[in-house]
């Protein structure tokens, strides 16, 4: 056997401890692997979530160190009755809505075409792919230059193909299509991603569920709806799923291209928190604001997930 | 398969589902290629209507990247005598001279330090706990791997509070340690979840051979399970590795001098009289260019982990 570190270790220690450490039980190395990793996600994440609600029932700001008083329910009091949240929500959702939906449908037709084995998909999917590793602060950043009303190249190719003026228009100085230029731009990073959920869904339909149904002389479209969207429609909801939860997240990508403007209307509910706590340094309110959101995604994404566990069942 | 296959798509339906596709990655490839065609594009170029897709490649953009410069007199340029270095004629050209270098470099060097220096500790620990949940019994089993699951469901921001009161009570602000061990924490869930995956796949058989041979368990694992899920480990860190290159949330709430990345610095690249948009360009390009170039090259293990990922959860 040839000799490794670790024979050397093993040999040069000391026979009791040598003793002591094969001899471990294999509960003991399970708790020593796991423990680091539990403890790490407690102290980072699971901490600070208690602490969040702990704050959320004071009246404490960061940037000041004066006596933090208990106020009871007044900050969730406050959020729920505040017409400027209710406005934030409805940009979120209308967000969410329309990049959901271009995602997959885009996403599948995508998936579809690729999975027809045509010579090179493999080299085409990984372009696709490429807008989906990138930072989304960079990507935002960017997109800003390509939306510029004058000089950018967005507004020139829909100024050529439409007639008009490329400086007639603006896609983050307009209260009208601002909403839809973020959505754009979190069209064409993310729909790779729901594209490569479904194409994983359509090579895990075995090839003989086909040729039965071609054997029972169904016809394709039949064979589509038949076959091929209750297959995939498990995958697909679970691409649904992580984009829903990424997308009521999402902070950095917008952040970087309107910074929540115009007014106040791509300001999504992430930046709004974001001024809430480290602009205005409301931070037991904030900290209220945080846990609304909290449970409200985990609340939709339970409700999802039920849903989901009985699309698989079928 | 056979060409007689009933699943196989007809050569007319395989042209034109080909032909959709590479239209469609043109056309998303666009953006990225403009912004690297800018990098090197002159000022004037880059705002130019209508926009130049012929110019004259200049590395304007990149010398402004990495440089701060000065405007000076027509006299103490003579005095100055004739540019030593290709940067230096390039910058002549407006007036001015190179101050120093500017804080470019080191935020790309803080996004490596805390980009590997987090991808190293999230696959040390991931890996250990992934073997634990994948080989032994441990109690609440289920639970745990949940509870790590679900710990990615909470808005950066949300976090972002107590993180921000607790690092600074710990004197962690704005330190590399501080974001190393936040970027481990954050990517442990989708390591460990992955991670026990590839291990699974592993047969346990070869454990057991190795434990009958003599082997204690830490070298059965060290010599058996690590080179059998080198595959696995790796794409797991290029996971990793991307997303603490891409983070930008908690970069720019939590760090603002000594540790700031580069994505919360990019932006904030400007030039004299406005946005320098090749400078921006550049920045960019070469924040970009590494994780495309990973992407292109490890296509294979990146695509599968990603679906693999999703569809194990």
């Amino acid at each position: 056997m040839a000799r490794t570190p670790i024979d050397a270790i093993a040999q040069a220690t000391p026979d009791s401890i040598a003793r002591r450490v094969r001899g471990l039980s294999d509960r003991a190395i399970a708790w020593i692997f796991v423990a680091p990793s539990v403890f790490l996600l407690l102290a980072v994440n699971i901490f600070p979530l208690i602490w969040t609600i702990n704050l959320s029932f004071t009246n404490f700001k960061a940037n000041r160190s004066r006596d933090v008083d208990y106020i009871g329910l007044r900050n969730y009091e406050r959020i729920l009755t505040d017409s400027d949240i209710w406005l934030n929500m409805q940009v979120t959702a209308h967000f969410l809505f329309w990049t959901i939906l271009f995602q997959v449908l885009i996403g599948f037709a995508l998936a579809y075409l690729i999975n027809k084995k045509f010579r090179g998909n493999n080299l085409w999917t990984t372009i696709i792919v490429l807008p989906m590793m990138l930072s989304p602060a960079v990507v935002g950043n960017f997109w800003k230059f390509l939306y510029q009303p004058q000089i950018g190249l967005f507004n020139y190719v829909i100024a050529f193909f439409t007639g008009r003026d490329p400086s007639s228009f603006e896609m983050l100085g307009s209260v009208s299509l601002a909403p839809w230029s973020i959505v754009i731009v979190d069209t064409w990073m993310w729909t790779p991603f729901v594209m490569l959920i479904c194409l994983a869904g359509l090579r895990s339909i075995p090839d003989y569920i086909y040729e039965a149904a071609e054997i029972d002389r169904a016809s394709k479209l039949r064979q589509f709806f038949t076959i091929t969207i209750p297959m995939v429609l498990p995958f697909l909801m679970l691409a649904v799923l992580f984009r829903g939860i990424e997308n009521f997240k999402m902070f950095d990508l917008v952040v970087q291209l309107t910074g929540g403007g115009p007014g106040s209307t791509t300001e999504l509910t992430s930046i709004n928190l974001k001024r809430e706590a480290f602009e205005k340094w409301r931070t037991g309110f904030a900290s209220a604001y945080a846990v609304v959101l909290f449970v409200t995604v985990f609340g939709l994404a339970s409700i999802y997930v039920k849903a989901l566990n009985k699309v698989k069942e079928r | 398969m056979s060409s007689f296959s009933v699943t196989e798509p007809s050569q007319k339906t395989k042209w034109f589902a080909g032909i959709l596709v590479v239209v469609y990655a043109l056309i998303t490839i666009v953006p990225l290629l403009w912004i690297i065609a800018t990098g090197f594009k002159s000022p004037s170029d880059a705002i130019a209507y209508p926009p130049k897709l012929v110019f004259e490649p200049t590395l304007e953009g990149y010398v402004n990247l990495f440089t701060t410069r000065t405007r000076v007199t027509q006299e103490t340029l003579q005095e100055l005598g004739e540019p030593t270095t290709w940067y230096d004629r390039i910058v002549r050209q407006y007036d001015m001279v190179i101050a120093g270098p500017s804080r470019y470099g080191e935020r790309f060097l803080n996004s490596v330090i805390i980009g590997f220096g987090s991808t190293f500790l999230c696959i040390l620990l991931g890996t250990a706990a992934a073997y634990a949940f994948s080989r032994f019994r441990v109690p609440l089993k289920d639970d745990l791997l949940f509870f790590i699951l679900s710990t990615r469901m909470m808005p950066p921001i949300a976090v972002a509070i107590p993180i921000f009161l607790m690092f600074r009570q710990l004197g962690l602000n704005d330190t590399h340690a501080g974001m190393i061990l936040l970027y481990t924490a954050v990517n442990l869930s989708l390591s460990v979840w992955l991670l026990k995956g590839f291990i699974d796949e592993i047969p346990v058989e070869y454990e057991e051979a190795a434990l009958i041979d003599g082997y204690t368990r830490f070298q059965a694992f060290y010599k058996v399970v690590l080179p059998q899920a080198a595959t696995g480990i790796a794409s797991t860190a290029i996971f990793c590795l991307i997303f603490a290159w891409n983070e930008y949330a908690f970069a720019v709430l939590l760090t603002s001098g000594t540790a700031q990345t580069a994505p919360p610095f990019i932006p904030t690249i400007i030039g004299v009289g406005g946005l320098d948009w090749p400078a921006v360009a550049a920045g960019a390009t070469i924040f970009l260019v590494p994780v495309v170039v990973f992407t292109i090259l490890l296509r294979k293990h990146l695509l599968r982990g990603i679906t693999f990922g999703a569809v194990r959860k």
